[in-house]
């Protein structure tokens, strides 16, 4: 019975391609997630993939892939927050907040105003279900790329989250490593953009790891249990989506946000069962 | 120039984005092969200083130059290792211990940074000689305040810098920590290592420093410790030395010594 559960969905082509793409995008995400967290970098992500929309709505305006229109404006809506950042006296958040929500609104009017045939719908909320074949290629490029560049520079990546001023004290050029995690950021909003949607692509890009901060001590098994969550909010997703007949997308974002819970409860060490616990003890 | 493992800093300002003057005109010049001392009152500029010496910041004016290298340059030929105050660690981050002295070497490898077993060797000799071997593998939050302190240390010495830099090395650090630091300085120094240190600890400065620079906004005085670490120019640099204070408010009537207080 539970076999059938597993393998009805799987008589559909479109059920097959939307989990391996989930799985796929799943993985991209929690890897990214773990530098994320550690960087403190969440609120960037959320401004990121919202900046995002202008770029997609014009790059089908002009025929051209939507990821690259989407990185475009991705990277440059980061750009824009550095730039403001240091030429006002004002607080990042301020300038994270006022970049990303003018990014966003200037999407949404462009996006009434060009003829298209986007659904904004799809663009908000994600539709991997009806994904196309352009789409998944571009998926897995931006995807394999941000694997690639975060499997090459992973200790420099993370040795830029803990401690840039030794980066700098060693001679590494830590405006460069700067860059290259806002890339890669870019690059992963990019790939999760059919999975999510914008609305909830921050979700994949900070739960993960976040769970996994709180079973880990070690960066390894922090990676490993991003991953871990990721792929199984992923995969059961998809699978709730085609049963409860729900958006795929806000139904990964539940599952991860339940184990997150979970984690915050029960977690071995950093747990709230296990904190209440010891003040007992220490009482 | 030749190398001479010597730091200038030539006329520099600070001044930060909320337009609270830090430093200005600061000019001293750290003498090679010593240990000296960075003293002055907190928010006297001293972490600003550090900060400037090593590129964190960029001063208004003026410039810094080490062993006759512009920053930067001193920085790629792995002169100048730095030990950063306990605040400005994340000691929540998925970090061991050897992650950590590792860390040190990465400027001696590739692009991939793959330890070689010469970078290994050097993480443990320098994990041995602070003696932290058998906390390698700790979490960095698990340490004690001293093991914090000696796991940075070790991560410097990893770095096989001929110039070090140490904000505060002994603050939440146990009088044996304190003085087993102190002892590896002094071998440093022997061995021709240069060393700036700032510290709160007045007391231990006479036994180990060299050289003394008081800062307070700007450089009041630097040079030789008999020369310089005198009780009037702490007085100077502090606006009256805690001795002296204590002397005074026990004369004073309760009243005032209430509006001293408010006023500090």
């Amino acid at each position: 019975m539970i076999l059938d559960w597993i393998t009805e969905p799987l008589q559909y082509g479109f059920m097959v391609k939307a989990l391996w793409v989930s799985a796929f995008v799943g993985i991209v995400c929690a890897v990214l997630s773990c530098y994320i967290t550690l960087k403190g970098w969440s609120l960037m992500g959320d401004a990121v993939s919202h900046a995002v929309v202008p770029g997609v709505v014009v790059a089908y305006a002009l025929g051209i892939p939507f990821a690259v229109g989407a990185f475009l404006f991705g990277f440059g809506a980061t750009v824009a927050i550095g730039y403001v950042k240091e030429n006002t006296r004002l607080k990042e958040d301020a300038v994270i907040g006022v970049v990303f929500t003018g990014f966003f609104a200037f999407g949404l009017v462009l996006s009434t105003k060009i003829p298209s045939n986007i659904d904004l719908f799809h663009i908000l909320f994600g539709n991997v279900l009806g994904i196309s074949q352009e789409d998944i290629i571009q998926t897995l490029i931006a995807g394999f790329i941000t694997l690639l560049v975060i499997l090459l520079r992973r200790k420099d990546l993370l040795l830029f989250c803990f401690d840039p001023n030794h980066a700098k004290a060693i001679g590494l050029n830590t405006k460069f490593m700067y860059y290259t995690l806002l890339l890669v950021l870019a690059l992963t909003i990019v790939t999760a953009l059919q999975t999510a949607g914008i609305i909830l692509v921050v979700a994949m890009l900070v739960t993960p790891g976040a769970t996994a901060y709180l079973l880990s001590d070690r960066f390894e098994r922090m990676l490993a249990i991003s991953v871990g969550t990721s792929l199984l909010s992923s995969i059961l997703g998809v699978y709730s989506s085609y049963y409860l007949d729900a958006p795929t997308g806000a139904c990964i974002v539940v599952l991860l946000t339940l184990l997150f819970i979970a984690a915050m409860i029960f977690a071995p060490k950093y747990g709230l069962l296990r904190r209440s616990h010891s003040t007992i003890e220490s009482n | 120039m030749t190398q001479t493992l010597g730091i200038t800093v030539d006329n520099i300002s600070v001044t930060y984005s909320n337009s609270r003057l830090a430093l200005y005109n600061a000019s001293c010049y750290v003498q090679p092969g010593s240990i000296t001392a960075l003293v002055g009152p907190n928010g006297g500029g001293k972490s600003t200083l550090f900060k400037s010496i090593m590129g964190f910041l960029e001063p208004n004016q003026g410039q810094v130059d080490i062993s006759g290298l512009p920053i930067h340059k001193a920085q790629k030929k792995q002169l100048v290792a730095y030990v950063p105050q306990a605040d400005e660690v994340d000691w929540n981050f998925p970090v061991s211990v050897w992650d950590v002295v590792m860390m040190g070497r990465y400027g001696y490898m590739n692009l991939f940074r793959i330890p070689s077993s010469k970078d290994r060797r050097l993480v443990k000799e320098s994990l041995t000689r602070v003696d932290m071997m058998d906390f390698k593998d700790r979490q960095i939050g698990e340490l004690s305040g001293g093991q914090k302190k000696r796991a940075f240390l070790a991560r410097a010495l990893a770095q096989e810098a001929k110039i070090m830099l140490l904000d505060e090395p002994f603050t939440g650090v146990d009088v044996k920590t304190e003085k087993a630091i102190i002892d590896l300085l002094l071998q440093l120094k022997d061995s021709g290592h240069t060393i700036l240190i700032s510290t709160h600890d007045l007391a231990s400065i006479s036994t180990f420093c060299d050289r003394v620079i008081l800062l307070n906004q700007t450089i009041l005085a630097s040079g030789k410790t008999e020369a310089v670490f005198t009780e009037e120019n702490l007085a100077m640099t502090f606006g009256g030395i805690p001795t002296i204070r204590n002397e005074e408010r026990g004369t004073r009537n309760k009243e005032e010594k209430i509006s001293t207080i408010g006023f500090d």
